[in-house]
């Protein structure tokens, strides 16, 4: 079980330093997308691993622990975060944190059908 | 005796953060099966526990952490911290498929920088219409209409003043809170059931810890894909925002201010 923790471990730091190195690289004070670097590295290497068989099940449960954690965890965190200055921030902040997120939200709907018929013929420029 | 149980408890915040957690989930799982029928799921219930626990702490303690400024609390700062969310999060990239995420390559891109210059400029609209007239304020609140973390990095940046980044960090703490909350109410309507709807969703709401816990609440299948494209927001943010965006509506506010 150990293995697949430190498999999931190896892939969150790997993803972590390269999003830490692009931001360093495009001169920001922020990590670009750590996380998400981290996902598709144990995305491809789960696929890679799982096809030669490398994988055993309790590789899998080490993971799988962690990503049944995730609720728990983020129950954790909504608990830490500042409330009290959300609600007192004032005018200003509450209406800059609502009005703006719901313009976007709203796009959704929008991008959908943009993604289905530009799909065809620009998704091999994307990636 | 208190005073050595409570000691105890500090010693061992972790383990406590653990169980205190595992209690409110335990009883947001009944109260969703008893009132609500499991219309409600027991995980949105829990978050938002989560959100009503922080309040309390906050209001008790005068602290910026939540209940993890109560000291026999003090567990959740790690449970709930940074590196255990970015490590579940990762983990849950075993339910994702690749070819989704391909699929949605595109769109997902396309919504981090509509979402990111939607969120930006609308902001500045607004803390201009509040009386945020300087260039610096409107760029400072309107990053933080974008994150918590853009808001400070943008403002620190063009050099706002004090108070306005306070307030760009409490609209980015109100827009994650909001998003959290929100997003299993509205997740129907806009369609939010499919992976690439999530990826979409993550890149237009952008707020790391809103979209996890707003997808969990809404279908924990769809959190890898929301959040694959949320964790490119902050960082993009804090590049565009003191640069690009800035500089964009410096340039606005002057031909406004000439016309």
């Amino acid at each position: 079980m150990i293995y697949g923790v430190a498999l999931l471990a190896a892939c969150y730091l790997v993803g972590q330093t390269i999003g830490e190195l692009l931001g360093r690289w495009l001169n920001i004070n922020s990590n670009v997308g750590g996380v998400g670097f981290a996902m598709l590295l144990l995305i491809l290497v789960n696929q890679w691993m799982h096809q030669r068989q490398w994988l055993t099940p309790d590789m899998e449960k080490g993971i799988l622990f962690w990503s049944n954690l995730y609720i728990p965890v983020i129950v954790a965190m909504s608990s830490i975060q500042d409330v009290k200055a959300a609600t007192s921030g004032g005018m200003v902040a509450l209406l800059a944190g609502i009005i703006p997120v719901a313009l976007c939200i709203l796009m959704l709907p929008l991008l959908m059908r943009l993604g289905n018929t530009k799909h065809t013929h620009s998704s091999d420029q994307a990636l | 005796m208190m005073q050595a149980l409570q000691e105890l408890l500090i010693k061992n915040g972790f383990v406590v953060a653990l169980l205190t957690t595992g209690v409110i989930m335990m009883a947001s799982s009944w109260i969703s099966s008893t009132f609500t029928n499991k219309k409600i799921p027991a995980a949105a219930i829990a978050i938002f526990s989560g959100l009503i626990l922080a309040y309390f702490g906050g209001a008790f303690t005068d602290g910026k952490k939540g209940i993890a400024d109560i000291s026999i609390f003090s567990g959740f700062a790690l449970l709930g911290g940074s590196m255990l969310r970015d490590f579940t999060i990762v983990s849950t990239a075993m339910g994702a498929r690749f070819s989704e995420i391909r699929k949605a390559g595109l769109p997902g891109m396309v919504s981090l920088l509509i979402g990111l210059s939607l969120s930006f400029f609308s902001g500045a609209v607004l803390a201009a219409l509040m009386g945020y007239t300087d260039a610096k304020s409107m760029a400072t609140i309107g990053a933080g209409a974008c994150t918590f973390i853009v808001g400070p990095v943008t403002g620190a940046a063009v050099g706002a003043s004090s108070d306005v980044i306070a307030i760009s960090i409490a609209a980015g703490v109100a827009k994650s809170i909001l998003v959290t909350i929100g997003t299993p109410l509205i997740a129907k309507t806009i369609g939010l059931n499919n992976p690439k709807a999530a990826m979409i969703f993550g890149g237009l709401a952008g707020t790391t810890s809103g979209v996890a816990a707003g997808l969990a609440a809404t279908d924990p299948k769809l959190v890898p894909y929301g959040a694959i494209t949320a964790t490119f927001y902050t960082g993009l943010g804090c590049l565009l925002c003191p640069s690009v965006f800035y500089i964009t509506l410096t340039w606005i506010i002057e031909i406004v201010a000439r016309g």
